[in-house]
């Protein structure tokens, strides 16, 4: 250590202070810690940063803080009674996290779902994804100072979902809504024409609201060439969803297992070339017009009928001994539930794969060398959310 | 030309401005709590239970089979149920809470409960502002202030309560067939000496009709 440094450090070391080491810029390393209540963070999400001057030079993520004992609850209670905290896990989208967990048990125990179901699955999953995506968009733009505007007009658009969402399932965010062999609920008269009005006023929002951020040179300066992940360390870090298509990597469950009805969608996978933090904005904007195409067919696509196997009955729900994996494409990206049943009313196993922790994996990777003020652009641009990260 | 995107944000910025003086589209806010928005009939908030008539304590529809508290997630229903017997929603002789409590800050608003009932008699309520100085008594729902009426059901999930009533009078209607016909049996059997039959104990019906 020079001692050619600020008279304020001399006389810390005159004193037997210990110091830590200077960085290669000269000045002290500084050890900031980033959270878990910090309003960029996304909920209680601590990152410990050294700092070189204003260079990350190491980043160490800390989570935990909302860990509420998910997986272990599940093993005391019943298949159903675990649906309820499935909406808890992504609390933005509990209707994916439904249908995955809906998904892994139906696998489990071979139930078959009638068509309106899946037709209403497809509908509702694709309108949580719009309203993820653009509320993501909102929040990256908050968290680069846009303070306000982008982000309101994203809850504009996210409440008319909201309130579609209320209409079918009772509940804005904690829909409970999927059932093993379909949905709890018939949509109520008219819900499907709302729907359609609101999918056909959605591009004109997507328009405006490109219209308002792609082209914006603040927004290309502070995103392009920040966090750049390659296509490799996509690959390898085990990234899924549009962290991973915005490095290039044409993956996307929908169409890899063609769960549900997936497969009679001819919907595109937008890809992205640098796997920058723009890149990872612009999938984004670009799935939520896929997704609009999607909902636009379904609803033209959706049959009457039944919705929901008359096989299965909510109560005693026991399937036989086995296990099973159940995957979905969740708007972060795969959301995985293994399940091992015994043979009782409660599974033996229960394990979330979230995506939004194994998407956190490279965050460090990505904000090496990059400002302070990046950082919290680089995690916004992950898409995380604590309820699904801690568990 | 460097500037132009932002130039053209603020533009669409302006349009949601100004534009928000003159159509609802884009002032979507209301103002809460002199301006209330009507609403939704599915919303749900925290379970009650549903009553019949004008006494809630006559005509509660809960028989105290505790499924709900077996299957309730978070584990809020408390129930102990009566030792006597009072005629429930289709006149049978049924049990009765003694004790039914619900822990509202517990309760997550799943519905399960709802699902589950095979007896109708607890639903969701649309009530949300349920704010008290007291967060353990004043959140703990006792029997009494859990109850509602079956017209008050009818006024906040009308498409729901109609179908419930209808599946209800036809249990009713069953039910009392059946009285008749037992009725009858045991006016054959007056004709016996031994007359006293446990069918003549059964009370009749409550008045519940005239719903819907």
């Amino acid at each position: 250590m020079s001692s050619a440094m600020h008279p304020a450090m001399d006389m810390a070391a005159e004193r037997g202070m210990q110091l830590s080491p200077a960085g290669e810029s000269g000045v002290q390393l500084l050890e900031v810690s980033m959270g878990p209540q910090h309003p960029s963070t996304h909920g209680v999400f601590r990152m410990d940063v050294v700092l070189d001057g204003e260079k990350v030079v190491k980043l160490k993520p800390v989570f935990g803080y909302l860990h509420r004992n998910h997986e272990k609850i599940a093993e005391k209670e019943t298949y159903l009674g675990n649906m309820p905290y499935t909406d808890r896990l992504d609390y933005i989208c509990s209707l994916t996290n439904n249908w995955a967990y809906a998904l892994a048990v139906e696998k489990l125990a071979g139930i078959e779902v009638p068509e309106r179901a899946e037709y209403l699955r497809v509908i509702t999953a694709e309108l949580t994804r719009l309203q993820n995506h653009a509320l993501l968009i909102g929040f990256l733009m908050q968290d680069m100072g846009a303070s306000g505007t982008p982000l309101m007009y994203a809850f504009r658009e996210r409440e008319k979902i909201q309130d579609l969402f209320e209409a079918l399932t009772g509940s804005r965010m904690m829909s409970n809504y999927m059932r093993f062999g379909g949905c709890r609920v018939d949509a109520p008269a008219g819900w499907l024409a709302e729907v359609g009005k609101m999918v056909a006023s959605f591009p004109q929002f997507l328009d405006e609201f490109e219209a308002l951020l792609t082209g914006n040179e603040i927004l290309m300066a502070r995103t392009q060439e920040v966090g750049v992940v390659t296509r490799e360390r996509a690959v390898n870090a085990g990234l899924t969803g549009p962290m991973l298509r915005a490095s290039g990597v044409n993956y996307d469950i929908r169409k890899v297992d063609g769960y549900g009805i997936y497969n009679r969608f001819p919907f595109r996978v937008p890809l992205g070339e640098h796997g920058d933090t723009y890149d990872r904005y612009m999938i984004r904007v670009l799935e939520m017009r896929e997704s609009v195409k999607i909902l636009e067919q379904a609803l033209k696509e959706i049959p009457d009928g039944p919705i929901q196997d008359p096989k299965t009955k909510p109560r005693n729900f026991r399937p036989k001994v086995g296990e099973a994996y159940g995957r979905i494409e969740s708007p972060k990206g795969e959301l995985g539930f293994y399940l091992i049943s015994d043979g009782t009313g409660t599974p033996y196993r229960y394990r979330v794969r979230p995506p939004s922790l194994i998407n956190l994996t490279l965050l460090e990777e990505m904000c090496l060398g990059h400002n302070v003020a990046d950082i919290v652009v680089i995690l916004g641009s992950v898409d995380i959310v604590l309820g699904e990260v801690d568990r | 030309m460097l500037g132009r995107g932002i130039v053209e944000g603020m533009l669409e910025t302006a349009r949601n401005f100004l534009g928000s003086y003159v159509s609802r589209e884009r002032l979507t806010t209301v103002q809460y709590p002199e301006e209330r928005l009507a609403h939704i009939e599915n919303a749900r908030s925290f379970p009650f239970l549903v009553y019949d008539g004008a006494d809630w304590q006559a005509g509660m529809r809960c028989v105290s089979c505790q499924i709900c508290e077996k299957e309730c997630p978070p584990k809020c229903i408390y129930i102990e149920k009566s030792v006597d017997k009072k005629p429930d929603a289709v006149g049978r002789p049924q049990n009765y809470p003694k004790v039914f409590n619900i822990d509202v800050s517990v309760c997550m608003s799943c519905q399960i409960c709802v699902e589950v009932c095979p007896f109708d008699a607890i639903k969701m309520d649309v009530e949300y502002e349920l704010g008290a100085h007291d967060r353990f008594g004043g959140l703990l729902l006792d029997k009494q202030r859990l109850s509602k009426s079956n017209e008050y059901y009818h006024r906040i999930h009308p498409t729901e309560a109609a179908a419930v009533d209808a599946a209800l009078a036809e249990e009713r209607a069953k039910m009392q067939a059946k009285q008749q016909a037992a009725a009858a049996a045991a006016a054959a059997k007056a004709a016996a000496p031994v007359a006293a039959t446990p069918s003549a104990a059964i009370p009749s019906a409550p008045a519940t009709e005239g719903k819907a």
